[in-house]
């Protein structure tokens, strides 16, 4: 088991006032709130804090953590001194999630919980619900996938102790998934409490940046850059999708920009997807005198302007 | 041992999944009267007039679900965790537009 530095996590001075925790948390909390925050590992972030909290602003926490004192480094491997949690008065908390440190020094078996143990009436209640997100290309997206997650799943045991499990569970991704939805798996959530039901699992669906396709919706678009002479006087080019190289034809006289549509092309679904080409004409570099001799003669012969609809 | 390899399929929430009133509040873990709440307050939108009517989408789940653990971890009332949602889909979308771009 690793110590943590719960002064460290929150940013603050081991003197900080219960304000200035108070104020610290709010502030990280924000910061790293798995629905608000888009740095990477939020979640991880905003449970060590919320960890962190639980115990600093708790007067007699915050005093019997002290007292394991300061020599202590974060990620150092620690076990609680015997005479861990004497002398103090101690309250209950709920702390699904925590690390095992945690756990050692106030969770269900440490001096801290022992007060916890609900008596007399059998105690029933909901599982938690669990959230995750899964990355996944769009490769898989489009023709399905299996993926296996390891999930850290607080479990209850019979005795009310808090253990951290981690759990492999083998997840079917629905073909024609999007971004942004979510598959829920009933009953694989935390466990329920007494007669109470377990709680479900959310597993919500990202997709990785793909190298040349983006997605709105259902609809795969690529931007395909051409040549002018493939503009000009049309072409037939292979093009990749998600289902293969196609070969579409580009019209004489295309355009910048211009958009071609292969139907039902795009991701799966009811209906599917399209897939859409964006052309975006390339021009070769006039580096040599021959080359800028062409363009000379297409000024000459091709003369133009652009730029009539921005006032001449 | 050979140890079975289960795979779960769990149930895809897409756009063509519908709640009840009910099974909402059941799958949210939650009271049909806080689901009301929050239709009153404009953060869930169901289809249909009346409440027996209404019919909501897996994005109301989500969002139902988000508004709980803001108010629980940051100490949001609801029309902050409202306008919290709001802003953040308009994040999402501006995010998507720019990656885009």
């Amino acid at each position: 088991m690793e110590y943590k530095d719960y002064y460290k996590i929150m940013g603050v001075a081991k003197s900080a006032t219960a304000d200035e925790i108070k104020r610290a948390y709010r502030k990280l909390a924000r910061k790293y709130h798995p629905d608000v925050s888009k740095e990477a590992n939020a979640e991880q972030k905003f449970k060590e804090v919320g960890e962190a909290y639980e115990v600093l602003k708790d007067p007699q926490k915050r005093a019997a953590y002290d007292r394991i004192g300061s020599h202590w480094q974060e990620g150092q491997s620690f076990t609680p001194p015997p005479d861990w949690g004497t002398g103090f008065e101690f309250s209950s908390t709920t702390n699904a999630g925590f690390s095992d440190f945690f756990e050692s020094l106030f969770g269900g078996h440490s001096p801290f919980g022992a007060r916890h143990q609900r008596q007399g009436q059998p105690f029933h209640a909901h599982g938690e619900d669990h959230y995750a997100k899964i990355l996944i290309d769009l490769e898989e997206a489009y023709s399905g996938a299996t993926r296996t997650i390891s999930l850290q799943i607080p479990e209850v045991g019979a005795d009310g102790q808090i253990v951290n499990k981690t759990r492999k569970l083998n997840i079917k991704i629905p073909k024609g998934i999007k971004s942004g939805q979510r598959i829920r798996l009933a009953g694989q959530g935390g466990a329920g409490y007494g007669s109470g039901k377990n709680g479900d699992l959310f597993i919500e669906i990202v997709f990785n940046k793909h190298p040349y396709f983006y997605v709105k919706n259902r609809d795969v678009y690529l931007e395909l850059p051409i040549t002018p002479w493939e503009a000009a006087l049309g072409a037939v080019i292979s093009v990749p999708t998600l289902s293969g190289k196609v070969d579409v034809k580009i019209p004489p006289n295309s355009q910048t920009k211009q958009k071609l549509r292969l139907k039902a092309r795009g991701l799966p679904g009811m209906p599917p997807g399209d897939h859409y080409i964006i052309l975006e004409i390339v021009t070769p570099p006039a580096k040599t005198s021959e080359a800028r001799a062409i363009y000379e003669k297409m000024a000459k012969i091709l003369p133009m302007n652009p730029r009539v609809e921005l006032g001449g | 041992m050979n140890k079975a390899l289960t795979i779960y399929s769990g149930t895809l929430l897409d756009e063509h999944i519908r709640f009840t009133l009910m099974e909402l509040s059941v799958l949210g873990k939650t009271s049909a009267e806080w689901v009301i709440e929050l239709v009153d307050e404009g953060v869930l939108e169901p289809e249909g007039e009346t409440a027996t009517d209404w019919r909501f989408d897996a994005r109301a789940l989500k969002r139902l679900q988000a508004v709980e653990r803001l108010q629980r971890d940051l100490g949001i009332n609801l029309p902050g965790a409202a306008l919290v949602l709001d802003l953040l889909e308009e994040v999402e979308a501006l995010r998507q537009q720019r990656s885009n771009a």
